[in-house]
């Protein structure tokens, strides 16, 4: 009992942390019959609802199903042991144990209940007003707020006590008014962070009233999270306004499990199964909220990690079974001789991600390539054809999930996933990431951690990687800014990532990238997130220093624009998979395939204005 | 023909917006200065400039959506700089918008239909009346017409961008705002979502005002193109003027700096531009300004 208990303590602030995030596209109605699925296959979420439903009806039918009324008392028969009128029993007043239960669970649940509407009514709107109009009520609630929270709690509800008498429904009003700041919190987050959405403003476009755009657009987001924190407020309340009737401040007349608990504490000696009736009708129903919110809370988020794998893996159809993987494995090259000489060799590699049904969802599949010393190897395809997922296998950074179905990768005459693999080997890639191998990610700003320097982040690596001193590496980090072209080296050297300019924080990448003298650099979409003007310069830096320091690039990009200007070869890839390798000028000027061909016809530059690009309006496929 | 339609159907004259500062008695934040265009019926203009330069806020402005400090805004000759609420609601009949990002742009939690028929049901139009118009417009972007029950979830980023079209014709508006509608899209995609651009103004008549970070899809749509940079227009002409032969050294510096796919074609782009660059540069050291 004092377990369940003491899960709950533990459980109980979770469910309010997170659910700003998971509510966001999750209610609606045909996901909330989804959520409510999920919900019901989780054995927790089963078993808290069961309780909860029990106790709930035990409750409306409390007088139809007592024998006797809740203030009944049978002088000539107190402490009683159970018998068969007395089905667990009588209390020092002579009073049926089982009746007052009964009756208890109907005014403790109906008070928890009273409890959190009070502070949904209050916590509710003031969120949702000030977290979308934001300005001056924002503020003055701001300040309700940390006047409500910093009041002692009990000391009030005792000061509620003495001035209104001993009402369970005063004090758990009261008690609705203190905690409603931890409901104007939740939906104020919860809607700051959906108010500036484009579909809020195409709902204003539209001319929508404010009042139709909080119920329709934005309420729904704070609806999942409302029900969560219900769930573990109306615990709360059981709990606080139980101990209030166990000091004694409840009201005599009324039985209430606090009440209960009181009388059974008092008896200790003379009765203790006075005192573990109520206290496991409390245990119950506030570890059953608890689990509730928790199994809530799991349905919700659950959700979202399929929405991120769907995104994440390619459309091509998914494989039968490991077993057929492994098979079709066989036949894979082992190192062969005469290919050594290669900077990287990938050959017929597969990567997948195993599904729920046993089944292996294969993103990349049967690639080949390989990249020279000095030659840029462009890697191109559309949102989803399986090139970063490509890129990533060579640098060891896949998601923990993602396996390798087939093939092998080798590293200057190494294999870093020899055939036959179903992970990178971390142990061997983590001696060439960052030293041989280093990466140019996307997004410049996201990449470098804000809580540093760009400088301490320049030097530590070298510092581990190279092992020279720290005054050295700082030497060669100014010289490697000034290589990139950045102007004042010591001011971006000693400057937060936020101080410089996208462009700017792409070329301390870069220069990153290089610190370590690479054989090989893999850059993932490096000029995506840059302005036109600034990706100019970007490639051109990039060429100069890939000449001058001989190194072998895999270039990652969907522009064939960037592709012309830095490769020397380019892949194309389409639905995981390689459709056509080639020179840059084969490739670009004499397409084979039929999709590199509708790829490059999509390209504007040169076309006839305001003319039709794509022969037929094809009404794509619906996902 | 009577001059109210010869008459611009959006003009823009002197346009500021400024965003109030955080800091305490700081100067405003100027987005915009001294903005002038018009568009007229039928037409599109192209507005190109990079991240930071206006344009999104250009856009915006003449939607409600951001705060005219000075200037004047008129659409069909009504001054509608400081429109309110309920003007807002008239006019959206007429101006719309599609944005950027169509995953955000549409709300998760509400279906195709729910989404297309609410524009709709705030003009009053009727349940059983607002249904057929949706079916309507799938049909005209070419989307099927089961996608009324579908979460926008369930869709591709070019048919997400096709509902956010759906959703700005609904009202059969003069005026359509395009926020960057193609620039989160794949290569070809972004093709057919053009193509659906083109096809709607020639079906429609409709007018766009087409804001793009990307000379070559701007040169593709517009008629007439206006440059921004720095929050001011630059350059504005015709758009097979202002993107094949530009005045103002941004404008080359922009055009110059659009990679081509053709290696031979981009090595000389590559050498005009670094021609270029250093050419600018010798002018601003001549007129004593530091590049």
């Amino acid at each position: 009992m004092s377990d369940s208990l003491e899960t709950a303590a533990a459980a109980a602030p979770v469910p309010a942390a997170s659910p700003v995030q998971s509510g966001t596209g999750q209610s609606g109605t045909v996901v909330r019959s989804t959520v409510i699925r999920r919900l019901f296959r989780n054995p927790l979420g089963i078993a808290a609802i069961a309780i909860l439903t029990v106790i709930a009806v035990l409750a409306i039918l409390a007088p139809v199903l007592a024998p006797f009324d809740q203030n009944y008392a049978n002088i000539a028969k107190t402490l009683a042991a159970p018998d068969s009128v007395n089905i667990l029993g009588t209390d020092s007043a002579g009073r049926d144990v089982w009746s007052r239960l009964l009756f208890g669970a109907q005014l403790t649940l109906l008070s928890a209940l009273l409890c959190a509407g009070v502070a949904i009514a209050i916590g509710l709107p003031a969120g949702l007003i000030a977290g979308y109009y934001a300005g001056k009520f924002e503020a003055a609630s701001n300040w309700v707020v940390g006047i409500l929270m910093s009041l002692p709690g009990l000391i009030v509800l005792l000061t509620i006590r003495a001035a209104f008498g001993p009402s369970v429904w005063m004090s758990m009003i009261a008690f609705g008014v203190l905690i409603s700041p931890s409901y104007f919190r939740l939906t104020r987050t919860a809607v700051q962070s959906v108010r500036n959405e484009l579909y809020v403003d195409a709902a204003r476009v539209s001319g929508l009233s404010d009042l139709s755009i909080i119920a329709r657009h934005i309420f729904s987001v704070v609806r999942a999270p409302i029900i969560i924190q219900t769930a573990a407020i109306a615990g709360v309340a059981i709990a606080i306004q139980s101990g209030l009737e166990f000091l004694g401040l409840g009201d005599p007349t009324k039985a209430t499990w606090g009440v209960m608990l009181s009388e059974g504490f008092k008896n200790v000696y003379l009765n203790p199964t006075l005192l573990f009736w109520p206290a496991l009708a409390m245990a119950l129903t506030i570890g059953g909220l608890v689990l509730l919110g928790n199994a809530l809370r799991d349905a919700l988020e659950d959700g979202e990690k399929i929405n991120h794998r769907k995104k994440k893996a390619a459309p091509e159809g998914t494989t039968a079974a490991p077993a057929a993987v492994r098979t079709s494995r066989k036949p894979v090259a082992t190192v062969v001789a005469g290919t050594e000489h290669h900077l990287v060799k990938v050959t017929n590699l597969g990567v997948g991600y195993p599904q729920a049904d046993g089944s292996i969802k294969k993103v990349v599949d049967d690639v080949s390539f390989h990249v020279d010393r000095g030659e840029i190897l462009g890697i191109v395809g559309e949102s989803g054809s399986g090139k970063s997922q490509t890129a990533f296998s060579i640098l060891g950074l896949l998601p923990d999930n993602a396996r390798i179905v087939g093939g092998s990768i080798q590293f200057d005459g190494n294999y870093t996933v020899a055939p036959g693999d179903e992970r990178v080997s971390q142990e061997r890639l983590s001696k060439l990431r960052g030293k041989r191998i280093s990466y140019i990610p996307q997004e410049p700003m996201s990449n470098l951690d804000p809580a540093f320097t760009i400088g301490y982040q320049l030097v530590t690596p070298m510092v581990r990687v190279l092992g020279i001193s720290k005054a050295e590496a700082r030497k060669r980090a100014l010289k490697l800014l000034t290589d990139v072209g950045i102007a004042n080296p010591d001011r971006t050297f000693n400057a937060y990532p936020h101080e410089v300019s996208g462009g700017m924080a792409q070329r301390v990448l870069i220069a990153g990238a290089i610190s370590c003298e690479p054989d090989l650099v893999i850059a993932d979409e490096p000029t995506t997130a840059l302005d036109v003007t600034v990706q100019a310069d970007v490639l051109d830096l990039l060429r100069e220093l890939q000449q001058r320091l001989n190194i072998g690039v895999i270039l990652v990009t969907h522009n064939f624009g960037v592709v012309a200007d830095l490769c020397d070869r380019v892949a194309v890839m389409q639905n995981g998979r390689l459709v056509e390798e080639g020179s840059v000028r084969d490739i670009l000027r004499n397409p084979q395939e039929p999709y590199t061909q509708t790829l490059l016809a999509s390209m504007l530059e040169g076309k006839e204005p305001m003319s039709t690009l794509v022969s037929t309006l094809q009404k794509e496929p619906v996902a | 023909m009577s001059t109210m339609e010869n008459a611009p159907l959006l003009t823009v004259e002197q346009l500021v917006v400024e965003y109030p500062s955080k800091k305490f008695r700081a100067k405003p934040f100027r987005a915009l200065t001294d903005i002038n265009i018009s568009i007229g019926r039928g037409e599109t203009l192209g507005l190109v400039g990079e991240s930071g330069s206006g344009k999104t806020t250009l856009g915006r402005a003449i939607l409600g959506l951001a705060p005219v400090t000075a200037g004047k805004i008129s659409f069909e000759g009504k001054d509608i700089s400081h429109a309110t609420r309920k003007d807002r609601r008239v006019l959206s009949r007429e101006l719309q918008v599609v944005f950027q990002d169509p995953y955000t742009s549409l709300n998760p939690a509400l279906e195709i239909g729910d989404i297309l028929a609410e524009p709709l049901g705030v003009q009053g139009m009727e349940a059983a009346q607002a249904k057929k118009r949706v079916k309507e417009l799938l049909d005209q972007v070419g989307l099927p017409s089961d996608a009324i029950n579908r979460l926008p979830r369930e869709f591709s980023g070019g048919q997400r961008q096709r509902v956010a079209i759906a959703r700005a014709l609904a009202l059969s508006p003069k005026l359509i705002v395009c926020d960057e509608p193609v620039s989160a899209l794949d290569l070809s995609t972004q093709a057919r979502v053009l193509d659906l651009f083109l096809q709607i103004q020639k079906d429609t008549g409709v007018s766009y005002l087409f804001v793009s970070h990307d000379l070559d899809v701007v040169r593709h749509i517009s008629h007439r193109v206006a440059v921004m940079y720095h929050g001011e227009i630059v350059e504005q002409g015709p758009a097979g003027v202002v993107t094949t032969d530009p005045d103002h050294p941004y404008t080359q510096r922009l055009l110059l700096a659009s990679p081509v796919p053709d290696p031979d074609r981009q090595e000389q782009r590559r050498a005009d531009r670094h021609r270029l660059l250093e050419a600018q540069r010798m002018q601003h050291e001549q007129a004593g300004v530091p590049a």
